[in-house]
């Protein structure tokens, strides 16, 4: 009944800093360099860059360790370690290229990693993030087709991926994967034991029933729309292959892969023999090393180019500022080649590797958590990024066609770099819950943390059935004092059923709790369709009820069974 | 002549240095690498399961429950010893433990032969009562199926599904 008896959960809160504080020393000698070796001199504003930095860092790991102190512990140190890296090369090009990108793409990261701590302020439990699935859904559609809205749509680079907000360009597809994973998540999460029904056997693969099919062709078509509207492969290939990760992961059918793969596959055919701007794209693609289609306006000089660099690279890299990444747009989409050349394979393999332990993190928090929401969402969001390398890596490398998608946290790039430090923000606030030791899963929905609810936690502001998980949170000091009264702290849904006969509750209590707790219900997770009747914790009832505790005496009836929420039953 | 010499041997030197920066910096990189992992390695292995000694021990209670003696001591954690999540402990506190596949449940258990809802687990007096919440497959303490809230001694085994459960001190 002690503070001892629940499980210890080491926070790792002081090795995520010495983490965070070795990323930034990887940043500091990254960028140092890149100065020594261009100019024999430190950058000019080697100070300012390196404090603004380590100050942002420090920021975010002091808001991690007051708001989810249970957080996971690698995720911010790689984030900010590739964030440095991707810092250190913009600066670099721009030594190169005359241009002041690095401050700007300081200010970007001082952006996102504010995002990421307001995502940790505002939600402190990721289910609240289900009540907005449909307006996530709306959000990430207007979002990814606002490209091409006029007059805030803008085309760049053959591309209409960009929108135009005053001075800033924005590439709205970075954000609108953050809603769209929301929406799919909750939206999964409801239909997947439909999903997943078996419907007839071929080949050893267990097809879906026909009827099934009706939401993977409708994100193919909008996909294929996005593909043929927006001339862009990324974005498409971006949000169908969320869609059917996340059906994977919640059916655990392999057969959606194959489907989706074979989908998207014939779709793209399509498209390419129907669409001579989508066809250009891929000729640059297919026959990069043509020389006629290496000359031609918008063919394959830049990638290329960038290849060429990747191979002067060799194994070692040139060193920081010894190479001559200056191809367009070398500081965003071809960064990684840029990379490439200065860091060469062992390098550009550690930096690959620190993206994977990153995915790798957001699989092992989706595993961890309990909730399905919770697990689908993380699950969608490690693998958006995982594909988001994918896609550009593959293209810069010409394993698949060029695409204007920019790699998570290295490349220069407001929308980028805010997008997926929302996505660590989202990220930690799921592993904090998924790792806080905790007897009882719910939480309070928008409130109670334990350490804020104090002892006199009741009916004030958690909803009943929260407050019984934030009660039996704050057990350790809350029973303690009150005492092991059990026929009061029995189960809180038998309190209520005998409550509920047994004594007339101030009915403004009892509306306030089953108002809330109707509310409520749309966090819990469990997909019985009866809703839970409204609980009362032994907390809310002494509130209520001073001193009448002892009406309620379990130990002689036995309490009524409940009602049975098993029709999802399988033998 | 001797100025030139001296200029070569700078360059040199720079050449030298900028090679041991540029190796320098891929050791640093891979280094963060290997602290991360480092962190994570006690991540890499799961659940940690305890070790047979102590999911052992607790046998020799078990007889003197079968053969009427009274346990004076209070459980302190539920232990799964069987089914898929073997090991993992749940510390019996105040509140009542909900045992069932429902991810609202206390323990969550992936098993197609458990109910959503199955089983609940509640303080009453001083034992620890073991209640079926009218699962399709049925609650077992000891082997036996029960069908009212039926007291669980520290030692005897509780089974849901295909996991079986225990209280240990």
């Amino acid at each position: 009944m002690t503070k001892g008896s629940t499980p210890t959960v080491r926070t790792r809160r002081g090795s995520e800093l010495l983490l965070i504080l070795f990323a930034l020393l990887v940043g500091m000698f990254a960028y140092a360099n890149v100065g020594l070796a261009v100019n024999d001199s430190l950058p000019t504003n080697f100070y300012v860059l390196t404090v603004s930095m380590a100050v942002i860092a420090i920021v975010v790991h002091l808001i991690v360790r007051r708001f989810a102190p249970y957080a996971d512990p690698l995720l911010i140190p790689i984030a900010l370690f590739l964030n440095c890296i991707g810092l250190a090369m913009i600066y670099r090009i721009d030594l190169g290229s005359d241009t002041n990108l690095a401050s700007k793409q300081l200010m970007w990261t001082a952006v996102g990693v504010a995002a990421a701590c307001l995502v940790l302020f505002f939600i402190k439990d990721h289910r609240i993030l289900r009540r907005y699935s449909y307006v996530s859904m709306i959000v990430g559609l207007l979002l990814a087709v606002s490209p091409l809205l006029p007059g805030i749509g803008h085309s760049m680079h053959g591309a209409n991926i960009w929108i135009k907000l005053g001075p800033f360009s924005l590439q709205p597809a970075e954000l609108s994967k953050i809603f769209l994973a929301i929406f799919f998540a909750a939206y999964l999460v409801d239909n997947r034991d439909r999903l997943a029904f078996g419907g007839p056997k071929f080949m050893g693969l267990h097809l879906p029933r026909m009827r099934d099919f009706g939401p993977i062709i409708l994100v193919w078509i909008a996909s294929l729309l996005i593909l043929i509207s927006q001339r862009d492969l990324g974005t498409s290939l971006l949000f169908f292959g969320l869609f059917v990760a996340m059906l994977y992961l919640a059916t655990e059918r392999t057969s959606w892969i194959v489907i989706g793969g074979l989908m998207f596959a014939a779709g793209v055919g399509l498209v390419v023999s129907k669409f001579a701007h989508v066809q250009q794209r891929f000729d640059g693609w297919l026959h990069a090393m043509d020389s006629d289609v290496y000359d031609r306006v918008g063919g394959s000089y830049q990638l290329v180019q960038g290849m060429f660099g990747m191979a002067s690279g060799g194994l070692f890299g040139t060193g920081w500022g010894q190479g001559r990444p200056f191809v367009t747009f070398s500081y965003s989409d071809f960064i990684f080649p840029s990379l490439g050349e200065e860091l060469g394979l062992v390098g550009l393999f550690a930096i690959l590797t620190a993206y994977m332990l990153f995915v790798q993190r957001g699989f092992r928090i989706a595993i961890s958590t309990r909730d399905g929401f919770g697990k689908l969402l993380a699950g969608g969001l490690a693998f958006v990024i995982a594909w988001q390398c994918f896609v550009v890596i593959g293209g810069v490398t010409r394993l698949i066609p060029l695409t204007g998608l920019t790699t998570p946290f290295l490349a220069y790039g407001g929308s980028s770099l805010l997008a997926n430090w929302i996505i660590v923000g989202i990220l930690l606030r799921i592993s904090d819950n998924a790792r806080r030791p905790v007897p009882l899963p719910l939480r309070g929905a928008s409130t109670a943390t334990p350490d804020e609810s104090g002892p006199n936690l009741p009916v004030r502001r958690t909803s009943a059935r929260a407050a019984v998980a934030a009660h039996s949170n704050a057990s350790a000091k809350e029973l303690d004092t009150a005492g092991h009264d059990w026929a009061v702290a029995q189960d809180a849904q038998h309190t209520q059923v005998v409550s509920r006969e047994a004594i007339d509750f101030p009915t403004d209590v009892v509306r306030q709790l089953d108002a809330e707790s109707a509310e409520n219900q749309i966090l819990d997770d469990s997909r019985d369709s009866s809703p839970l009747p409204p609980a009362i914790t032994p907390d809310a009832r002494r509130s209520a009820y001073p001193g009448q505790s002892s009406i309620i005496h379990t130990g002689a009836v036995p309490p009524p069974p409940l009602p049975d929420h098993n029709e999802e039953e399988r033998p | 002549m001797i100025v030139s010499v001296e200029i070569g041997d700078r360059n040199n030197m720079s050449a030298l240095a900028m090679t041991l920066l540029r190796l320098g910096f891929l050791f640093l990189l891979w280094a963060f690498v290997y602290f991360v992992v480092r962190v994570m390695r006690s991540d890499l292995y799961g659940t940690r399961i305890t070790s047979t000694a102590s999911v052992q021990a607790p046998a020799q209670p078990r007889e003197a429950i079968e053969h009427g003696a009274p346990t004076s001591s209070r459980p302190s954690r539920l232990v799964v010893i069987e089914g898929s999540l073997t090991g993992t402990q749940i510390p019996l506190a105040s509140s009542a433990i909900l045992i069932g596949r429902s991810p609202s449940c206390t323990l969550v258990l992936d098993d197609d032969y458990s109910s959503s809802r199955h089983a609940r687990i509640f303080p009453q007096a001083d034992l620890w009562m073991v209640e079926d919440l009218d699962s399709t497959n049925g609650t077992f303490v000891d082997g036996e199926r029960i069908f009212q809230p039926t007291p669980v001694p520290i030692g005897v085994t509780v089974r849901v599904g295909q996991s079986i459960f225990e209280l240990q001190r």
